[in-house]
């Protein structure tokens, strides 16, 4: 009877945790659903066939390895920006500055893998630690600027952005230009500071595929913040911090310190999608590579709950919808601009869900 | 030499300028605008689309401003309506803007653009550079010297002070947020008006420089306007060659000393103190 009992208890345990897990899904699982849905309404509206459209989603997502692998590919720097943004949420603030910082460890990696030449068991390392510092420093800023003068870290997580993007530009248009080439970008880094693709390990990819080692990099960092999160002192500072400053303070907890090291990992994290791009595909430093990365990494962490698997749900979603939308225009002749529509809907539409519910229950 | 600056930079320092004035009005209010680029992006696009389709300059800069209207009601519908989190609402309409614009490209011919108006000793420049010192100073009266401004600002400072009053200050937050798209709408306007052709990246970042300028010009008319020369004048030297030093370099100075200025090194900012607040 006692044994019949714990196991009752067990399952009604577990069934508080699903249905836990499905409420919290469930808000931005719908946005999703209209999303598609509303993409589908105005390809009718067109005249073109919606069915076509969920079709080419179909393909161009998930018809093969390659595909998806493609759609992995594009979620990686997204994983990263996705996380840096939540992490900085967390703990009650805005990294607006993912676009600059991942400039800016962007170029280090660059830099570090042209000027340097070691065997890639030491090369490969100290590039991302090189570029984490610097994408730390930059985020690290406003931190420090916020926690020492109150600044506040969305302006200037703002104006890094504009610094960090001039300051590239300048340095590989006028200093580190490949020579003899019209595009300006910086010659390629050595072949031991590369990333190896992930088609030699798996067989089911084929050798075009740029999925690469730094799509293992970004799992890692996603169970890495969730364990910081959830299972350690410093994540429970940062969520205290976060949500009760004032308790946190009481605590024996000091704001400062936490906002500090908070954007600055932050910025470390960011960084790693610019280390994704010039390590693992390009191989050099472009000017103006990213396509708004740092800014699409706010929406992938407001859909994905602020939760680091929430977080890598959400950027294998925008991975997704990027490869999608390449391929709409292609094949459909649909212009991309229908896809950015819907995500800047999406995002509002989910940061008003809250307020929209309030309205209706009174 | 820096005497001819002085065109490019009332040119560069118009579009900001507007924008500034716009999002003074939203902040004062209590609603952290980071929509500017969006809105700006709209009006510049409601311009090329009304003059495109009219021939006519001022049916463009009507569309501008009513698209501007419109972009900005949806950030005060979420913000202020349903409570969204202002900053996030602000860069999802700029997505949104930049999504319509892609999505619908408007014409790549040539449209007309504002008379210019000539006046002595000054020179010949179009009618919204020349506006843009009147509308500063009109602003500067309504915020500092109206009971409307009185209440705008109210809302911007307090949660409470208003409802004490018996006066609403949702009705004031929108009326900020409605004024901001007006006005950031002007901005994108004079944009296409002055090179008479719209691009995508038109606006290039403009709207997040206002809001700098905002803050740099301590959410005040005069001093934001004026903030606005400092950087018109920082992105017209790469016209120049000054010193050889690189334009990117130069044109990252004001961004500098936004963040020193925001860090009370130099003067001392004080936002409204109400500013993303929404709940009391």
């Amino acid at each position: 009877m006692k044994f019949l009992q714990t196991i009752l208890h067990t399952l009604n345990r577990i069934l508080i945790q699903i249905r836990h897990l499905l409420i919290k899904c469930l808000p931005p699982v719908i946005a999703i659903c209209g999303f598609f849905l509303l993409c589908g309404i105005v390809l009718i509206l067109r005249g073109q066939n919606a069915f076509e459209f969920y079709k080419t989603i179909y393909l161009s997502g998930f018809s093969s390895f390659d595909e998806f692998g493609s759609v992995l590919f594009n979620a990686t720097p997204l994983i990263f920006t996705g996380l840096a943004v939540a992490i900085g949420y967390k703990a009650g603030l805005f990294n607006i500055g993912c676009e600059g910082q991942l400039f800016v460890a962007a170029f280090t990696a660059a830099w570090v893998g042209i000027y340097l030449n070691l065997p890639s068991i030491l090369l490969i390392p100290i590039c991302i630690c090189a570029a984490m510092v610097v994408g730390a420093i930059w985020g690290g800023i406003p931190g420090l600027l916020k926690a020492k003068f109150g600044a506040h870290e969305v302006i200037n997580t703002i104006m890094m952005n504009f610094i960090a993007l001039a300051l590239t530009n300048f340095l590989v248009t006028a200093v580190y230009k490949e020579p003899d080439q019209m595009i300006p970008h910086t010659s390629q880094i050595h072949d031991t500071a590369q990333l190896p693709r992930l088609s030699g390990v798996i067989r089911f990819l084929p050798e075009s595929n740029y999925l690469n080692i730094s799509f293992l990099i970004a799992c890692v960092c996603v169970v890495c913040c969730y364990i910081l999160l959830k299972h350690t002192r410093w994540g429970y500072e940062l969520r205290l911090v976060g949500n009760a400053p004032d308790v946190a303070e009481y605590g024996g907890i000091n704001p400062r310190v936490v906002t500090v090291w908070v954007m600055a990992l932050s910025g470390a994290i960011a960084g790693l999608a610019g280390v994704a791009d010039v390590m693992g595909y390009r191989y050099r430093f472009a000017d103006s590579f990213s396509s708004g990365w740092g800014f699409t990494g706010i929406a992938v962490a407001l859909l994905g709950r602020n939760h680091p698997f929430g977080v890598f749900a959400a950027a294998i979603l925008f991975g997704l919808l990027n490869k999608v939308a390449l391929d709409i225009e292609l094949f459909m002749n649909v212009p991309r601009g229908l896809f950015l529509i819907g995500q800047g809907l999406l995002i509002i539409w989910v940061v008003c869900q809250e307020g929209i519910s309030k309205r209706i229950n009174t | 030499m820096i005497l001819d600056l002085i065109p490019s930079t009332l040119r560069m320092t118009t579009p900001i300028g507007y924008a500034v004035l716009g999002g003074i009005y939203s902040e004062r209010s209590g609603i952290i605008n980071l929509a500017l680029e969006g809105i700006m992006l709209m009006g510049a696009y409601g311009y090329v689309i009304g003059a495109h389709a009219s021939g006519s300059a001022w049916v463009g800069l009507s569309v501008g401003i009513g698209l501007g209207v419109i972009i900005a009601l949806l950030h005060a519908v979420a913000t202020i309506t349903f409570h969204a989190e202002q900053i996030v609402t602000g860069i999802a309409i700029n997505l949104l803007a930049l999504g319509i614009t892609e999505y619908l490209i408007p014409t790549t011919e040539r449209v007309a653009g504002l008379p210019d108006i000539g006046l002595p000793f000054i020179g010949s420049y179009s009618m919204l550079v020349l506006l843009l010192p009147i509308l500063m100073v009109v602003s500067h009266v309504f915020i500092y010297f109206t009971p409307w401004g009185l209440r705008l600002r109210a809302a911007g400072e307090s949660t409470e002070a208003l409802k004490t009053l018996s006066l609403s200050r949702a009705k004031w937050q929108y009326v900020g947020v409605i004024l901001s798209g007006i006005f950031a709408g002007i901005g994108g306007c004079f944009l296409v008006s002055d090179v008479h052709y719209f691009t995508k990246g038109i606006i290039g970042g403009r709207g997040y420089v206002a809001l700098a300028a905002v803050i740099f010009g301590n959410w005040r008319p005069l001093y934001g306007v004026a903030a606005c020369l400092l950087f018109g004048f920082a992105s017209s030297l790469d016209l120049i060659d000054l010193l050889s030093i690189p334009d990117q370099l130069l044109r990252i100075i004001p961004h500098i000393l936004t963040m020193v200025v925001l860090a009370g090194l130099v003067g001392r900012s004080r936002p409204p103190a109400a500013l993303g607040k929404m709940k009391s």
